[in-house]
């Protein structure tokens, strides 16, 4: 029995708070395309993508009317690229990426993920072929997500692939320098990258999955920091059970999105990914979130504790909810994305050194952070196997997405517009890591026990 | 199947009438009425029952948003189904 108080919350959820289904991500299997020859390769993607996924917008939109929720992104996630394109060579591997492109044009998708290779414990000629045109696929492409996992817990640190990906990001962000730089925004480096994650630009289709798959990522950061203001000023263990209930109502409206759009696609329900996904709109930020539960600003002493609470909570309440969860679920970070994050950037309270902590008890990692254009590939490196060891060390997903705005300093910032948001340049540590990440070869996997 | 029906905004002459009017037409039959006015701000929500709809939900629901941004209003039509799964277990 329907009675008017829920009623009237789900409609203020949706109507003030910006209750939505982030993506709908449908995630298509390309093992069977697998061809000596690149065109013919390339034929069979983009035939299986385009027919596999025919029905994904539609599917969103018509259930986006029904229900009365906005559903923001429907989008396609494929098997790393670098797995069934083998060894050809590197233009091949940048035909496929623009194979990508044209079936996301087809389908009116905005995104596609899975131009991707798994490198943790080595590359294979693939996995570099791909690498070495990550640049140019995403200068040359709009809706083509790159990512590449270059350590795990199991396997340890490839302090080569990272090395190499310092040089791929700072390519990415020359050849697109006419435009913010703009590609590194669509290329993520991973630490224990899951094989089911919905979101982008991380999103690619594992080898364990079948041959297609529907996930979906559910929003909601306004929700929470509405549910926490109207508790008001009660104790932590009384907001941790409000931010569970919430976290439970919004991942049930994800789990009616995901079956029913898994019935009408007639593909398998994969997963919800429990994500606070923030958005650069008003009132859509993690930030204000933390600020809410009772920081002057996010980036002050007591955001690591405060962060890791709401995540915790977050999937607490939203396990229960949904018959299977997986992908990054937790809060994410972002700072481009995130106006309460760049509130914070600006105001000088949030540091570079003050996100990194936050990843270590939250979701992802260093996500969409701006940097001055002159940083060194080294810097870059070392960034990157900061944010990785923690990961690694945490045994949980850690990511990179990190943007050296070509031409821009300290108190530029850059703007993708979007769900990208505008980033702030901010300043990073100049000293050299080179002889550290020059040596290159693998950080050996962490013992698991002694913990300390 | 069942849809609600939420209707906000200003109060003026002829909200109901008009709703039940555009339910009538397209065969949603109403079967729950909820409405009060607080100080000019007028809400009502409705249960309908749309098996027999004459057209699509979609349309249906969009016929709606027209009619309340034509009046200020503003008019929402969803499956029930989405208060049930996230008000019940």
């Amino acid at each position: 029995m329907l009675n008017v108080a829920d009623i009237l919350e789900t409609i203020g959820m949706i109507r003030e708070e910006n209750l939505d289904i982030r993506t709908i991500t449908m995630g298509i299997s390309l093992l069977d395309c697998v061809s000596e020859d690149p065109d013919h390769l390339c034929t069979r993607v983009y035939d299986k993508i385009t027919r596999t996924a025919e029905h994904l917008v539609k599917t969103g939109v018509d259930i986006e009317h029904e229900y009365g929720i906005p559903i923001v992104n429907k989008r396609v996630s494929v098997t790393p690229i670098s797995l069934i394109g083998g060894s050809i060579s590197p233009e091949g591997y940048l035909k496929l990426a623009h194979t990508l492109q044209r079936a996301a044009d087809t389908l009116g998708i905005n995104f596609i993920g899975g131009f991707s290779a798994l490198v943790h414990k080595g590359m294979t000629t693939g996995d570099r072929n791909l690498i070495s045109v990550i640049p140019e696929a995403l200068a040359e492409t709009t809706n083509v997500c790159s990512s590449v996992n270059v350590a795990s817990t199991k396997a340890g640190i490839n302090m080569d692939a990272i090395r190499l990906m310092g040089s791929t990001i700072k390519r990415a962000a020359y050849l697109t320098r006419d435009n913010n730089s703009i590609g590194c925004a669509k290329l993520v480096v991973f630490a224990n990258v899951p094989e089911d994650n919905p979101f982008m630009a991380g999103a690619f289709h594992g080898v364990g999955e079948p041959d297609s798959v529907i996930n979906v990522g559910v929003s909601g950061p306004g929700v929470v920091a509405a549910a926490i203001r109207r508790a008001g000023d009660c104790n932590l263990s009384e907001l941790a059970d409000v931010i569970k209930k919430t976290a439970f109502k919004i991942t049930r409206v994800g789990q009616l999105v995901a079956s029913e759009a898994a019935r009408r696609l007639h593909a398998p329900f994969g997963i919800i990914d429990l994500s606070l996904a923030p958005t650069p709109a008003i009132g859509d930020s993690v930030a204000r979130i933390l600020e809410e539960m009772g920081l002057e600003v996010c980036g002050t002493h007591g955001t690591t504790a405060a962060l890791a609470m709401l995540n915790d909570a977050v999937k607490k309440g939203g396990v229960m909810a949904s018959s299977h969860v997986g992908g990054l679920s937790g809060a994410f970070i972002p700072v481009s994305e995130d106006e309460g994050m760049i509130a914070a950037v600006n105001a000088g309270a949030l540091s570079l050194e003050k996100l990194e902590a936050m990843t270590a008890v939250c979701s992802v990692g260093l996500d969409m952070i701006a940097v001055p254009g002159d940083t060194s590939e080294e810097v870059i490196c070392g960034i990157i196997a900061d944010e990785i060891s923690i990961g690694v060390a945490n045994t949980k997903t850690t990511a990179v997405r990190l943007i050296p705005a070509y031409g821009k300093g300290v108190g530029d910032s850059v703007s993708f517009g979007g769900l990208l948001g505008t980033a702030p340049i901010m300043p990073l540590r100049t000293d050299s890591p080179a002889r550290f990440i020059a040596r290159g070869g693998r950080i050996p996997a962490p013992i698991h026990s002694l913990k300390n | 199947m069942k849809a609600v029906i939420t209707v906000t905004g200003k109060d003026s002459v002829g909200i109901i009438a008009a709703v039940s009017a555009f339910c009538a037409e397209k065969d949603a039959n109403i079967t729950e009425i909820t409405q009060n006015v607080l100080s000019e701000y007028f809400a009502m929500i409705m249960i309908v029952e749309i098996d027999k709809l004459t057209v699509p939900f979609a349309d249906f629901a969009a016929g709606l948003a027209a009619l309340g941004s034509a009046r200020g209003l503003d008019i929402r039509a969803m499956h029930e189904d989405i208060f049930n799964t996230m008000h019940h277990i």
